[in-house]
C-alpha cells in the first residue's frame, strides 16, 4: 500500500491489497501434529484452506525392496517396522499371503490366539489415535490416561512375543511360542479393568462440548468420494459404508466370532471419531470370546519342512535338527506363482502383494498400507475449511507414516 | 441467548473433565520413577544377548554359524577355530569354538531369530536394555561383553514372574 511504484521495474506487480491474495504455507515436516514425518503444502486464501497437497518420502526406508534380500520367515520382522502401531497385524498379514502360496493348514489354537493378538493390539492402536487426536485438539489429559491402558497391551504382548513394539510374535505356519502360564487371567484382568476406562475416555471427549464443536461438520467427505478415493477401515465406516474385511472376506476364523461394525453416516470428524470409540468396545467382546476359546492343542502346523520343529524334538531326532539346519540355513522353498492376501489392520484395509519364483526369497513383496490410500483423500477433506482444522482431520484419518513411506 | 448456552455448555464441560482427573489422584499410580525405581520386564523380554557356559565353565557355542544365518540384519560375526586339547582344558565344549563372537548392537533388531536358531541353547537374550554409548565403535560388542560371566546384573530393571498380574506395576501412593 505504502510501496511506491516509481521506481520498480514493470515486471514487479506490486499488491494493493495483500490479504486478497493466496499465500502458501509449509506444514510439516518437523509440525508436531502431523503424526510423524509429514509435510503439507498448504494454499491458504486468508484462513481458509484452497488447496492442500500432502508431500510424503521423509521416511521412506525402502522396506520392500530389502523383502527380496531377505528369507521368507526374515520378513516377518520388516513387517514389524511398518505400522508400528499394528504390528501384529502386519505380521498376520504377510504370514498369511505367505502360508497361501504354500498352502498350509493353520491349527486352530494358532488361530485363536492370532485373532486374541490382533484385537489386543487394535485396542492399543486406538488408544494411539485417541490419545493423539485428542492432544491435538488441544485435550492433554486423555493422552496420558491412553498411554497407561496402551501400556497394560504392551505388557500383555511383552508376555508373549518378548518385544512390545515389534513382537514378530507370528511365523509361518503358526506362532513362535506358545502363550505363557497365567495369560488367560491375565487378558480376563485386562478385559474386566478397560470399560471404565473406556467410560473415562467417553466422559472427557464425548460429551464434550468443545470437543464436539472442533469435530462436527469438519473434514467433511461424501461416500461416493470415500469410495473413488480407496478409503478403508474406520475412516471409509464414518462415511457410512459398513466395508469391513472380517465380515466381507473373513479370515483365520473371524466369521465365528460375534461383533458389530460400527457404522456413522455424517463423514466428518466426529463421525470417524465415534466408529474408532466404538470399534474398541467391539474389539474388546472379540478379546473375550477369542480367550473363552482357547483350547489346548498345537500352535505350529505340520509341516516339518517349513515350520521350525519344536526345541526338545530338534535336540533329540536327527531328522528334526537336520530340518531346522535347513529352515534356519537356506529357508524353504515357497511355490511359483503371485497372491494377494488382504486383513482389516487398525487403518484399513492391508493388503500384501507376493510374488515367489519358487526360491527361498520373494521375488517382490508390494505393501497396499491403508494409510497411503487414506491419505490421499485427505485434500478433499480439508478444502474449503479453516487452517486450524486440519490437525483435527490429520488426527481422523489415523497415519503413520512408516507405513505411507515403506 | 446462544452465547450464554456456550458459556454454560462449555464450563459443564470443563467441570466434568475435571472430576475425572481430580478422581485419579487418590488412585494408585503406574509411572515407575525409573532409574529410582527398578523396571518390569517379562520373562520373553529381549534384551541384549547372553552367551553361556556349562557348569565346569566352558563355552557352549560351537561356531556352527547357525544364528549368523538367521540374524535378518546381518550382526553376527563368528571366527570359528579348532582347540585340539584335551575335553577339561578346552575352551568350548567341543574341539571346535568361536574364537571371535561379535554382535554389532548397531545393527541388531533384537528378534529373538538367533535364540530360536541356536542348537546348542549357547545364545540367549538376556533382559539388559541400557545400551546407549558415547561412541559408536563402542556398541560392537565382543565375547568379553557377551560372556555370562563377564556381565553384570543391572539393579535398574527386575523381572517379572511368568504369571504375574497386569496391574502388578501399580504403586501404592
Amino acid at each position: 500500500m505504502s510501496v511506491s511504484t516509481q521506481n520498480l521495474p514493470p515486471q514487479f506487480e506490486v499488491i494493493d491489497q495483500p490479504l486478497d491474495t493466496q499465500m502458501t504455507i509449509s506444514m510439516g515436516p518437523q509440525h508436531p501434529s502431523t503424526h510423524g514425518v509429514l509435510r503439507l503444502e498448504l494454499v491458504l486464501d486468508g484462513e481458509m484452506i484452497v488447496k492442500a497437497t500432502p508431500d510424503i518420502g521423509y521416511l521412506h526406508t525402502g522396506m520392500e525392496k530389502l523383502f527380496e534380500y531377505k528369507k521368507y520367515q526374515q520378513g516377518i520382522v520388516i513387517t514389524d517396522r511398518m505400522d508400528y502401531l499394528n504390528p501384529l497385524g502386519n505380521n498376520l498379514a504377510y504370514v498369511m499371503a505367505v502360508e497361501k502360496l504354500l498352502g498350509l493348514e493353520i491349527p486352530e489354537r494358532a488361530q485363536v490366539i492370532r485373532v486374541l493378538m490382533c484385537e489386543l493390539q487394535r485396542i492399543a492402536s486406538h488408544l494411539v489415535w485417541l490419545g493423539t487426536h485428542a492432544l491435538d485438539l488441544g485435550a492433554m489429559t486423555v493422552f496420558f490416561y491412553c498411554f497407561r491402558e496402551r501400556e497394560k497391551i504392551l505388557n500383555l504382548i511383552e508376555a508373549c512375543s518378548g518385544g512390545r513394539l515389534t513382537p514378530s510374535y507370528f511365523r509361518i505356519g503358526g506362532i513362535m511360542m506358545d502363550l505363557p502360564g497365567g495369560f488367560e487371567r491375565r487378558v480376563k484382568q485386562f478385559t474386566d479393568n478397560f470399560p471404565p476406562a473406556l467410560a473415562e475416555f467417553n466422559t472427557l471427549l464425548t460429551g464434550n462440548t468443545i470437543f464436539q464443536s472442533r469435530t462436527k461438520g469438519v473434514g467433511y467427505i461424501s461416500p461416493e468420494d470415500a469410495i473413488d478415493w480407496g478409503i478403508s477401515g474406520p475412516s471409509l465406516r464414518g462415511s457410512g459404508i459398513g466395508l469391513d474385511i472380517r465380515r466381507a472376506n473373513p479370515y483365520t476364523g473371524y466369521e465365528t466370532y460375534d461383533f458389530d461394525v460400527p457404522v456413522e453416516q455424517d463423514g466428518d470428524v466426529w463421525a470417524r471419531y465415534m466408529v474408532r470409540m466404538r470399534e474398541m468396545t467391539e474389539s474388546l467382546k472379540i478379546v473375550r470370546q477369542a480367550a473363552a476359546r482357547l483350547k489346548p492343542g498345537p500352535v505350529k502346523a505340520d509341516a516339518p519342512k517349513v515350520v521350525l520343529p519344536e526345541r526338545e524334538a530338534m535336540k533329540t531326532h536327527m531328522d528334526a535338527l537336520i530340518h531346522h539346519f535347513l529352515i534356519v540355513a537356506e529357508g524353504f522353498s515357497v511355490p511359483k506363482g503371485e497372491v494377494y492376501h488382504a486383513i482389516e489392520a487398525s487403518k484399513g484395509e492391508l493388503g500384501v502383494y507376493v510374488k515367489s519364483d519358487g526360491g527361498a526369497k520373494p521375488n517382490r513383496v508390494h505393501f497396499r498400507a491403508p494409510s497411503f490410500v487414506n491419505l490421499s483423500a485427505l485434500p478433499i477433506m480439508v478444502e474449503g475449511e479453516m487452517i486450524a482444522d486440519v490437525v483435527a482431520v490429520i488426527g481422523s484419518i489415523d497415519i503413520v507414516l512408516g507405513e505411507i513411506d515403506r | 441467548m446462544s452465547l450464554f448456552n456456550d458459556i454454560v455448555n462449555s464450563t459443564k464441560a470443563i467441570i466434568k473433565g475435571m472430576s475425572v482427573t481430580f478422581s485419579q489422584i487418590p488412585k494408585q499410580k503406574w509411572t515407575v520413577q525409573y532409574p529410582e525405581e527398578p523396571v518390569t520386564v517379562q520373562p520373553r523380554y529381549r534384551g541384549q544377548h547372553l552367551l553361556h557356559v556349562d557348569e565346569l565353565g566352558r563355552e557352549k557355542c560351537v561356531a556352527c554359524f547357525l544364528c549368523a544365518a538367521a540374524c535378518p540384519s546381518d550382526c553376527i560375526y563368528i571366527v570359528a577355530t579348532d582347540d585340539p586339547r584335551p575335553a577339561e582344558e578346552r575352551i568350548g565344549v567341543d574341539e571346535r569354538y568361536a574364537s571371535v563372537y561379535n554382535i554389532d548392537y548397531g545393527r541388531c533388531i533384537f528378534c529373538g531369530y538367533c535364540v530360536e536358531a541356536c542348537p546348542k541353547d549357547a545364545i540367549t537374550h538376556g533382559y539388559n536394555f541400557e545400551l546407549s554409548v558415547y561412541s559408536r565403535a563402542d556398541l560392537l560388542k565382543t565375547k568379553d561383553d557377551l560372556l555370562i560371566t563377564k556381565q553384570k546384573q543391572s539393579p535398574n530393571y527386575r523381572v517379572a514372574f511368568s504369571d504375574e498380574d497386569v496391574d502388578s506395576e501399580y504403586k501404592v501412593v
